[in-house]
């Protein structure tokens, strides 16, 4: 009997709407960029797919006077009620373009069509669903009766979720009443661009929104830009600190959400099918391209070979390879650039005497891909087990009791995320006190809801964004 | 009470009423939330074109094509052994079922009807759907399935005596069922509908595999609700977990409420992801199921003719 073969199942590239440019969105319009133009690359295939035109220092200008216009004229003055509709509108345009957008985003990021269709894009739609709601209700949000919008934002957004951290951005944004001006990974610009014409489609009075593609200089200049009110980012904990020394002494305020090295601690009673699942889908959903992927699997010692034996087996089912096909679990990693540096941190793992584990799944010739790899015999002093190597490759440490695994868990700069995998209600709640991490999933991983907050400690940034809490990062209180 | 092939560690548990307990209540649980929604997200694979005639030829070979009612009658039994010899009379490469499922009375009907072809005829014995009799009487039943001819025993487990906990008693009576099964299969139907929780499937998918059950099977079909993919993918696990301790591979059968072509290959896929592949055969993996035939029939056409081809096409039995 032959084995099991999926046929491939590709999503039709057409939909995407692919076009040979994009531009800058500035006051409304899409107009010519001064800066250099960058060609945005299919990671799965290496080819060209558009190029597009960036925002040069001027442009960056034009995009801030803009927003300020917008500010003061139109959007800052309008009804919490008024703004609602606008961003109710953008909400439904981006359910109806969904399947485009997933496409598109599928192409420019390499993710698989089943996480940009199932994942990304019913969350982004959420958050402007979840924002306009509280539009109008902002006297009630706990910020004192009539919380005042900042003004302009500039919002600085990475490559591994490139609409959906958009979303997080501007509509938190936009529902306070503030204006933006919001800078795209240079990698993975063109889904933002084509938010720029669901702004048009919503009606959005111009200047409300723009949208400038570039690299790092661009962001640059959006950060020192005098017009600008508050900076939020998101990205390395490199580019964040920079960041914060330029704000440093400026009356800009400023939200960064930044790497991550999340433990996933797995207690000798956890239902460990669950476990193993959810142990994939924290560190492997999105190519570990997540800042609060769950990279450090922390394993209670008595259950650690049973799980790891589970762990294996169940990641030698992952698919690796073409990113639109329907049936692929595991995507290709963004940039040559970055799948260098998963390289790099990879063999220095193994340099440093961990014992490494791939998955024997079939890996494309073309395109950036890194078949899916376990580390196990993992210890806190390795380079693998602190920092962020931002990819599919998980580090496999144990514990031997509850406080050696909080202290193992808190044992790092990061401070993003956490899972607790246990049976004990109780247990659950000891741990979640005394992790330091902005989210503390338990029993689950990598769950996302616009109502709940997001954010880090130490080197993972300050700020929080999603629910009521967000709101605060773009209100004057 | 322990059976011979064990290896120590299994053996041990099952020395008396007191270590089953332990050893059940030791295996890891099950996450409601987590078991749905892995399910969930594997049911949106994409099988189509030759993968998916290869799944639809292979999920008919895997059908137990049952019929289970109190108004059953040789005509009855008669049409559905024809039908299990020749699926699709058009379409002679179509693959045979796996077996053919009556109740004890009928096998008779069954071997008759079956003869020379090698399909299986399984039997639902021992005071099958509710098993509310005596020991005796389903020792009886059981044996005259067998002595009828059954190759395949379907038994219903004491659901009351495990929701009391009386584990080595439910363990003791699949042993004894399985003695008086001599050479023929022995199914354990857990009846999940009324285990209720993910935890008891686990537990008791366990006990029927200690106790030497050849096949794990969901649901007698009476009971809503039947088999679903959460519960088959516990299922599996637990077949999967038992390869690994023992080295032996045994199968799992869901029945009940599995009715087109589209959910049969969401089962398949279970099977390929979650046991393996080499549970992907009519030896380890079975469809409990009356109407899923015919739709798989239809589709099968739809697939060689490239139109649908509509129910008048296939027979009725």
């Amino acid at each position: 009997m032959p084995a099991f073969e999926y046929a491939p199942a590709p999503e039709s590239l057409e939909l995407a709407n692919l076009k040979p440019g994009y531009r800058p969105f500035i006051d409304g319009e899409f107009v010519d960029g001064g800066g250099e133009p960058l060609k945005t690359v299919n990671p799965a295939t290496e080819e060209v797919l558009a190029e597009v035109s960036t925002a040069s220092a001027a442009d960056v200008d034009t995009a801030v006077k803009a927003a300020r216009k917008a500010f003061e004229k139109t959007w800052g003055p309008m009804p919490g009620s008024e703004r609602a509709k606008y961003l109710f509108r953008i909400a439904r345009l981006i359910q109806e373009r969904s399947r485009e957008l997933a496409v598109l985003e599928t192409l420019d990021n390499g993710k698989p069509i089943r996480e940009s269709r199932d994942s990304d894009l019913p969350l982004v739609a959420a958050h402007f669903f979840y924002h306009a709601g509280w539009a109008d209700k902002l006297g009630y949000a706990g910020f004192g009766p009539d919380p005042k919008p900042l003004g302009v934002a500039g919002q600085i957004i990475p490559w591994n979720f490139p609409l959906l951290m958009l979303a997080w951005k501007i509509a938190p944004a936009l529902a306070t009443g503030n204006t933006v001006v919001l800078k795209p990974a240079e990698t993975t610009p063109l889904t933002a661009l084509v938010f720029g014409e669901i702004c048009q489609q919503a009606g959005l009075p111009p200047g409300v929104v723009n949208i400038l593609p570039g690299a790092g200089d661009t962001g640059a200049r959006l950060v020192e830009h005098p017009g600008v009110d508050k900076i939020a980012f998101t990205g390395s904990t490199e580019v964040g600190k920079l960041i914060q020394r330029q704000v440093a002494g400026t009356p800009k305020r400023l939200t960064l959400e930044l790497g991550g090295k999340a433990a996933n601690v797995v207690f000798d009673d956890a239902p460990l099918d669950q476990a193993v699942d959810g142990i994939v889908n924290g560190i492997f959903f999105n190519q570990g391209h997540v800042c609060c992927a769950g990279s450090r699997l922390l394993a209670q010692e008595s259950v650690v070979d049973e799980l790891l034996d589970k762990l294996r087996y169940r990641i030698s089912t992952l698919r690796l390879g073409d990113p639109l096909d329907k049936n692929t679990d595991v995507g290709a990693i963004n940039s040559a650039e970055q799948l260098g540096r998963i390289r790099e941190l990879a063999d220095s793992g193994e340099a440093e005497g961990a014992q490494r584990w791939t998955s024997p799944c079939p890996v494309p010739e073309r395109g950036f891909f890194f078949a899916p790899t376990v580390f196990s015999g993992v210890h806190q002093s390795m380079r693998i087990a602190r920092e962020e190597i931002f990819g599919p490759v998980l580090s496999v440490l144990t514990f031997r009791t509850p406080d050696e695994a909080v202290a193992k868990a808190n044992n790092t700069p990061y401070g993003l995320s956490a899972g607790i995998w246990t049976e004990k209600g109780s247990r659950i709640l000891w741990m979640a006190n005394r992790l330091r991490a902005g989210v503390v999933w338990a029993n689950t991983f990598n769950r996302f809801d616009p109502a709940a907050p997001f954010g880090g400690y130490q080197e993972s940034g300050f700020g929080r964004e999603g629910g009521r809490t967000g709101l605060e990062g773009y209100l004057d209180v | 009470m322990s059976a011979p092939t064990l290896p120590a560690a299994l053996a041990d548990a099952t020395r008396d009423d007191a270590s089953l307990r332990r050893f059940l209540h030791g295996l890891p649980g099950v996450d409601q939330v987590g078991v749905e929604a892995r399910a969930a997200a594997l049911a949106t694979r994409s099988i189509k074109k030759a993968s998916k005639l290869w799944a639809i030829d292979t999920a008919i070979s895997m059908v137990d094509l049952t019929t289970l009612e109190g108004a059953d009658t040789h005509g009855k039994v008669r049409a559905l052994t024809a039908k299990a010899r020749r699926p699709d009379p058009d379409r002679p490469d179509t693959p045979q079922v796996a077996a053919v499922c009556v109740y004890p009375d009928l096998v008779a009907a069954a071997v008759e009807g079956l003869r020379g072809t090698g399909i299986g005829v399984a039997s639902v014995a021992t005071a099958f759907p509710s098993g509310r009799s005596s020991r005796q009487v389903k020792l009886a039943d059981v044996a005259l399935a067998v002595d009828s001819g059954a190759t395949e025993v379907d038994m219903v487990i004491d659901r009351g005596a495990f929701l009391e906990g009386r584990y080595g008693a439910v363990f003791e009576e699949i042993q004894a069922v399985k003695a008086a099964c001599g050479n023929a299969h022995l199914k354990v139907i857990l009846e999940t509908g009324e285990l209720v929780t993910y935890d008891n499937v686990r537990r008791a998918s366990w006990l029927a595999l200690l106790a030497g059950g050849d096949f794990i099977k969901t649901s007698t079909g009476k009971v809503s609700p039947a088999a679903t993919l959460p519960v088959t993918h516990v299922m599996l696990q637990a077949v999967r977990d038992w390869f690994t301790a023992t080295g032996e591979l045994r199968g799992v059968k869901p029945a009940g409420g599995i009715r087109t072509t589209k959910d049969a290959i969401k089962y398949l896929v279970a099977v390929h992801e979650i046991a393996g592949e080499q549970w992907l055969t009519p030896e380890l993996f079975r469809f409990g199921a009356s109407s899923l035939l015919n739709d798989l029939l239809l589709q099968r056409r739809t697939q060689h003719d490239g139109h649908y081809g509509g129910p008048d096409y296939v027979a009725v039995d």
